[in-house]
């Protein structure tokens, strides 16, 4: 009671004395503000939380709140936008100097300097430190000796990166790459304080920032307490106290709780709960396209599935699968009906091309059983789709889909499914290529560029290319868009990239992925971010 | 009495060898865990042999065996993925079901318990018919079920309690899910009881204190129950060990960060350090609580301790 009564005196006085002297601050955000602490659904992050080891959206959540990199991706657009770079320069598109605003720090009180970046670029990158995003780093000139393919590492910081002065450094690639600068948003390239290296254990118990918000206490597996730094000189100051992350097992318990008003926030609507959530929260249930497509990729190193004619089976397949029926029932509307293989949130500008698939996205069962049929028919009379069970829900989906492919071509036996127990077994066994078929495949961006819908997953051996497919003209056509300097002209060709998938239908796209996300009544001016991880710098807490 | 013990203690060992080895190969059979560390790509090569020479997978089983089975008796359980050593998690998890596991076991002894003895006595009337029913109701009904509904009815529409646990887990809010994770070894106990006390009500030893003179009280407390709670304390004895390592529903459905949990997320992670860790000493726990009941029977009666 006094404890309350205390604080509230004293941002009372802070409101005055800021009325009295003037000071505004950055608009709305002003002084004290609100103090009140919300309470969000939290998963246990399953990586050490360091920026170039972290692949998930969990332990990615905590990153974007505690750090701020070169770049930012708007929350609504998703456009990249200079965050602590002062500028990007380069001429050839190979060759970078970055700037570094002057002025930030760590909220441990440290600069943050062009050295910052460096070192923790060199971290990420170094094979001896089992950074699991080090291929990030990939593009910078030197990176095969820090993190060769085998063998022992010959040098332990990239070539490629020199410091100029204190607020400068300059980044060489081994190839051109122009839309680089926009991919340096992601967290993997956020800038470590000295502490990170010199006492790495302590940190990571209690990881220091340069964001809007900095760790009050972790504990691991149950709860990360995190409050706004106050000293925080970026524009987007957080609009509330602080963010208390709880740890659930299960997503159920979590809306259990926001229900019974005992947590405020969750980002993660079980598929149960889907038919209830509008009566249950009305508004306060949010429902946005994120950057994530489900696709179903093949196995091209099985000769089966890599004949002449099977682009014509794989076409037919994909006018067999009813994705509009499928989403309505089974996803309740989160998901929508793919017609490219990129995502909405990318925008027209951003290389997003509703319908770019056409009609090989329709569906159409006549259409579909003719095509198989031209094709040579299912490979070994049937199809067996590959999914692992253990999260997500996906036996729900992958049954429908079989059974709208068995619908169309009349014959009850043609696809099921297969499940694998584990995720891990699920990776293993497609690492290993041991598919025999269609397999489940998902893509969640790492920053809103259509290079990264298509690159990693289609470039002949690229890190996600799964199935193996090679196209010699796709890898050309993706050459080509990511040495032009013209960011239109760039998407533009890799839309005519996308259209060699298409005419291969190298993978069946299915459907785009929302985010979805409820919230109690104390709070206010919610929503999701691209990647679908609540905005929570700009939540209001009553 | 005491070579009882030891004997029994020596058994111990090639139980624990047998029960590590088997979790360390089933754990193993479900191949490589690194495949699973890196999200819906594939992790590359150079950083996934870096990672199995860190956890040691990169040598054969039996090997990796050997090694853990020797840091284990220096007290050293291994790392989990996300760097935590195994016995930080055990630090964090053990004292959280052993609360748990007590809540349930009191609600065991004292409910079951009563029930038993009063429908045991009281066999056929309203009493045990009733009680009967309700115990049938209880195992049929699975434990997920009741947990939902009490969460429902208790945390969300009443607002007696709160739906989920906080770190802490404090007594207090480990009622409900005690309840939930004991009540059906309860009505098991509860029947088990019943029988019991209904069978050797008729006993020569009750029908002598009763000719006694001896107060009905000290007739039922000291003869009739001493020796009706010999299969109920075996019963229990073995509950232990299954509620703790069978709390993985009921800790989800509370989102309790106990054994349960971490050996749930051990094994979706496939992270052989985590499961086996956890399975070792709830091996352990097995293994004593059973020489506890081996040792109880002793004190219940004197013709085994003798024998």
């Amino acid at each position: 009671m006094r404890g309350t009564a205390h604080a509230r005196w004293v941002a009372g006085a802070a409101a005055v004395a800021l009325a009295a002297t003037g000071c505004g601050g950055g608009g709305s955000s002003g002084g004290g503000g609100n103090d009140a602490v919300l309470s969000s659904s939290w998963g246990d992050p399953q990586n050490p939380l360091e920026p170039a080891n972290t692949n998930e959206v969990q332990g990615g959540k905590v990153l974007d709140m505690i750090f701020r990199g070169l770049k930012r991706y708007d929350p609504e657009s998703g456009k990249a936008e200079n965050w602590l770079a002062e500028s990007i320069d380069t001429t050839d598109s190979q060759n970078f100097t970055i700037k570094v605003k002057d002025g930030w720090t760590f909220s441990n009180g440290e600069q943050v300097t062009a050295q910052s970046f460096v070192d923790a670029w060199n971290y990420g990158a170094s094979l001896k430190n089992n950074q699991k995003n080090a291929y990030f780093f990939g593009y910078i000139d030197g990176y095969d000796q820090v993190h060769p393919a085998s063998g022992t590492q010959s040098a332990d910081t990239l070539s490629g990166l020199k410091v100029v002065d204190d607020h400068t450094f300059t980044v060489k690639l081994n190839q051109k790459f122009s839309s680089f600068p926009d991919t340096l948003g992601y967290a993997a390239f956020d800038p470590l304080p000295q502490s990170f290296f010199t006492d790495h254990a302590n940190w990571l118990k209690k990881p220091i920032g340069n964001g809007p918000y900095a760790i009050e206490s972790y504990a691991k597996g149950s709860q990360m307490s995190l409050k706004r730094w106050d000293g925080y000189p970026g524009e987007d100051k957080a609009q509330n106290g602080g963010v208390t992350l709880k740890v659930y097992t299960d997503n159920n318990t979590a809306y259990t709780d926001l229900l019974a008003g005992n947590l405020d926030l969750v980002d993660d609507i079980p598929a149960s709960q889907l038919k209830n959530v509008k009566s249950d929260l009305g508004d306060r249930y949010i429902n946005t396209p994120a950057g994530i497509i489900q696709t179903l990729a093949f196995p091209y190193y099985d000769k089966a599935w890599d004949t002449s004619g099977a682009e014509k089976v794989r076409t037919g397949l994909s006018m067999a699968i009813n994705r509009k029926q499928i989403t309505q029932t089974i996803f309740n509307n989160t998901r929508t009906p793919a017609t490219d293989w990129t995502s909405p949130v990318l925008g027209k500008d951003g290389g997003y091309k509703e319908g770019l698939c056409g009609s090989a996205c329709d569906y159409d069962p006549a259409q579909a059983k003719k095509l198989i049929q031209e094709g040579g028919g299912l490979p070994g009379g049937q199809i067996k789709i590959t999914y692992n069970a253990d999260t997500g829900s996906h036996k729900q989906w992958v049954d429908a889909v079989c059974n709208s492919i068995n619908n169309a071509l009349g014959n009850n036996r043609a696809c099921v499914g297969n499940p694998v127990g584990t995720f891990a077994d699920f990776r293993n066994q497609i690492g290993q290529h041991k598919m025999t078929g269609p397999f489940r495949a998902g893509w969640q961006m790492d920053y809103p560029l259509i290079q990264n819908f298509l690159q990693p997953l289609y470039y002949t051996n690229a890190s996600s290319n799964d199935g193996q497919w090679s196209n010699q003209e796709f890898d050309k056509l993706v050459d080509q868009a990511n040495a032009e300097t013209d960011t239109t002209k760039a998407v533009s060709t890799f839309q005519q990239a996308e259209e060699v998938v298409r005419d291969n239908m190298a993978a069946i796209p299915l459907w785009y992925q929302n985010g979805s996300a409820g919230y109690s009544q104390r709070l206010s001016n919610v929503a999701l971010n691209p990647f679908s991880v609540p905005v929570y710098n700009e939540i209001k807490v009553s | 009495m005491g070579r009882y013990v030891v004997r029994r203690l020596l058994q111990m060992i090639p139980v624990f060898i047998g029960a590590t080895l088997l979790i360390f190969l089933m754990v193993n059979v479900m191949g490589d865990p690194i495949a699973g560390l890196c999200g819906e790509r594939a992790c590359d090569p150079a950083t996934a042999a870096q990672l199995k020479r860190e956890f040691g997978l990169d040598k054969p089983v039996w090997q990796q065996y050997a090694t853990y089975m020797g840091n284990v008796f220096t007290g050293d359980f291994g790392t989990a993925f996300n760097g935590q050593p195994v016995t930080e998690l055990m630090a964090s998890a053990f004292p959280v079901t052993v609360r748990l596991t007590l809540v349930a076991i009191l609600f065991e002894i004292v409910i079951g318990i009563t029930l038993g003895v009063v429908t045991g006595l009281k066999r056929g009337r309203p009493v045990d018919t009733g009680v009967l029913l309700a115990t049938l109701i209880v195992i049929s009904v699975p434990t997920f079920v009741t947990g939902l509904l009490l969460q429902l009815l208790l945390g969300v529409n009443w607002g007696w309690i709160k739906p989920s646990v906080s770190p802490d887990a404090t007594f207090g809010e480990l009622i409900v899910p005690g309840l939930v994770l004991a009540s059906v070894s309860l009505a098991y106990v509860t029947r088990l009881t019943r029988t019991s006390i209904a069978e050797n009500k008729r006993s020569d030893y009750v029908r002598t204190a009763v000719a006694k003179g001896l107060p009905r009280r000290r007739v039922i407390t000291r003869h009739l129950l001493r020796n009706s709670l010999i299969p109920v304390i075996t019963f229990i004895g073995a509950d232990i060990g299954a509620l703790m390592g069978g709390a993985i529903v009921t800790e989800r459905i509370f989102n309790i960060h106990g054994v349960g949990y971490q050996l749930y997320q051990g094994i979706l992670r496939q992270n052989t350090q985590t499961v086996v860790g956890f399975v070792t000493v709830l091996v352990l726990v097995f293994l004593i609580a059973n020489l506890l009941v081996d040792l109880l029977y002793a004190v219940l009666d004197p013709r085994i301790r003798y024998a």
